[in-house]
């Protein structure tokens, strides 16, 4: 894996200029992430309108990698149903640790993929999951969710 | 090293100090990460082991191995006297008075464990203070804490300047009718600080408190004398000394360690067992519970006589090169601020970079073949001084050169191109 591939042109741009940043101010759900290890340290908000999410926003400190896959799905999941978010989630996180080969299986990442690359780096595999988690937990109801330690947290919930 | 001095610092390669044939010894340093000849700038976190000691481990498990202090067969004699003998070698390396005052511990954290259950659970109780420093590893932080919450102790801290050096005024000010113990540094794993242990040991000791240093990055890179320093306790690993991981060593004077209790029980650490009474062993044997890892203790035998080889002189001035030449060019690197510039420094460099966090300058480096430590250093209080999550930090070590240096700039301009 040559970083080359994983610092493309999207995830820069979302790491300078993140989308969706700041808060959600009547926010129906929120979840702060933080991964101890690196201190990427992300608090995500978002509101639900019916069954989808109308708007979602996050803000805090972190590596270009978390920073650009926090923007990035803020800009996916807005406007998709919970369901449709929580594939989303599944999908992103199995990509992420290699269980899903976006060339040749079906999934729904589409500019996501630029990230598939971090599944040859297990250090940066964290960062990038990080706000799909953080999302995950927000819409169940958690309000603090770490990548610290083995556990996974959409793992143990299977 | 002192022949050449009179070239300049910058420019001068190491002369008296023939860095490829240190280089040769070993093997791992052949390797080729993504394509790049690697270049390992991690030694503050693990130092790499030389074919000597590799060699030493291999004749020790084709030809020696036995239980030790058991058997009065020949392997068991054998296996015995290497073991101690590393325990000897270790006490002339540091300069202890005694063997018996060298421990054998599985590292330094291991070893600031066994001086909390040994020395601090008997000897410190509620209301008394234990004085740490902002500099610290949280290996020598937490073991404290965990006391002070079982005893109702408290922790009193030396802080820093900006420049991570102790300020040793209020160091002073910090000892009253409770302080029990002084527990710090001797060089900063995330700043590379040397502190002025000698004289911070002397104050303690004015007010009859006894030191423990954690030794663990000063052991490799310097000559440390333990009688000279005075100190009380003295703690360090060998892995971080060309040697292998899961061994290290408490130094500690026979006068506390006699009346400290063991930490753990088991085997070898007894005179007498009945179900009425046990009796302890002497020191150290009353702090070795069970087997210990006698492979690992002969080879850290063994790279204290491969460091001796080399000179411990030597070695620390080879590094305070690498130091200099790496801290100028780094000075003409724009937007990148070196974290700790202490007077007195050992061969750390850690780093900030603006706008791009250490996790992606490390892995871009990686890359290029160019291996640093990235992260809080087990070290947070010290990242919470300068106001940063984390650092980007190349250790220096023996084998480093000044073109491995050169090679890690190259990166960091990569890194400047790709965030640009």
């Amino acid at each position: 894996m040559e970083s080359k591939h994983l610092y493309q042109e999207v995830i820069l741009d979302h790491n300078k200029k993140p989308r969706n940043w700041g808060k959600v101010a009547d926010a129906s759900h929120q979840a702060e992430g933080l991964n101890p290890l690196c201190g990427d340290h992300i608090w995500l908000s978002l509101k639900l309108e019916g069954d989808k999410v109308g708007s979602i926003a996050f803000e805090g400190e972190s590596c270009a990698i978390c920073k650009a896959s926090s923007s990035m799905m803020t800009t996916n999941v807005k406007g998709k149903s919970v369901e449709e978010a929580e594939l989303l989630i599944q999908e992103f996180r199995d990509m992420a640790t290699g269980k899903l080969d976006t060339a040749s299986q079906p999934n729904h990442l589409g500019r996501l993929r630029v990230f598939s690359g971090v599944c040859d780096l297990p250090s940066r595999v964290k960062c990038a999951i990080l706000p799909w988690h953080t999302l995950h937990a927000a819409l169940n109801s958690e309000s603090t969710i770490s990548t610290e330690g083995d556990r996974d947290p959409v793992e143990s919930e299977r | 090293m002192t022949s050449s001095s009179s070239v300049l610092h910058a420019v001068r390669t190491p002369g008296a100090h023939d860095v490829e044939r240190i280089r040769a010894d070993f093997p791992i340093l052949k390797l080729k990460v993504n394509g790049k000849p690697l270049v390992y700038f991690d030694n503050a976190a693990s130092s790499q082991m030389p074919q000597q000691v590799m060699d030493r481990l291999l004749r020790y498990q084709t030809a020696e191995h036995a239980n030790i202090h058991r058997g009065v067969h020949y392997l068991s004699e054998i296996a015995t006297a290497a073991y101690e003998g590393a325990r000897g070698k270790v006490r002339r390396f540091i300069n202890a008075g005694e063997a018996r005052e060298v421990i054998f511990t599985r590292g330094t954290t291991d070893s600031v464990n066994v001086v909390m259950h040994g020395y601090g659970r008997a000897f410190i109780g509620g209301g008394d203070e234990i004085i740490v420093s902002q500099l610290e590893h949280h290996s020598n932080i937490v073991p404290w804490q965990m006391l002070c919450e079982e005893k109702g102790a408290k922790l009193r801290i030396i802080p820093c300047n900006d420049a991570g050096e102790l300020l040793l005024d209020e160091y002073a000010k910090l000892f009253n009718g409770h302080t029990r113990l002084v527990a710090i540094t001797h060089v900063s794993n995330a700043l590379g600080t040397i502190n002025p242990a000698r004289q911070m040991i002397a104050t303690a000791h004015h007010h009859g408190v006894p030191v423990l240093l954690d030794g663990a990055q000063a052991v490799p890179h310097m000559k440390v004398d333990v009688q000279d320093l005075d100190c009380d306790f003295y703690a360090f690993s060998a892995h971080k000394m060309c040697g292998p991981t899961g061994i290290g060593v408490l130094y500690g004077k026979a006068s506390l360690l006699e009346k400290m209790k063991p930490f753990e029980g088991g085997g070898d650490m007894i005179l007498s067992v009945t179900f009425e009474k046990t009796t302890y062993n002497v020191i150290p044997h009353k702090f070795e519970a069970g087997t210990p890892p006698i492979a690992a203790a002969i080879g850290l035998g063994a790279a204290i006589d491969y460091l001796e080889s080399v000179g411990m002189d030597r070695i620390a001035a080879h590094e305070r090169d690498l130091l200099v030449y790496a801290t100028d060019a780094f000075s003409q690197l724009n937007d990148v601020r070196i974290i700790g510039t202490a007077e007195d420094k050992a061969g750390v460099l850690s780093f900030a970079m603006k706008g791009v966090h250490p996790h992606d300058v490390g892995t871009i480096l990686n890359e290029e073949g160019v291996a640093v430590r990235t992260g809080h250093h087990c070290a947070q209080p010290v990242m919470q001084r300068f106001g940063i999550p984390a650092t980007a930090r190349a250790s220096f070590y023996l084998y480093n050169t000044m073109s491995e240096v050169d090679a890690l700039v190259a990166g960091i301009r990569k890194v400047q191109k790709i965030f640009g």
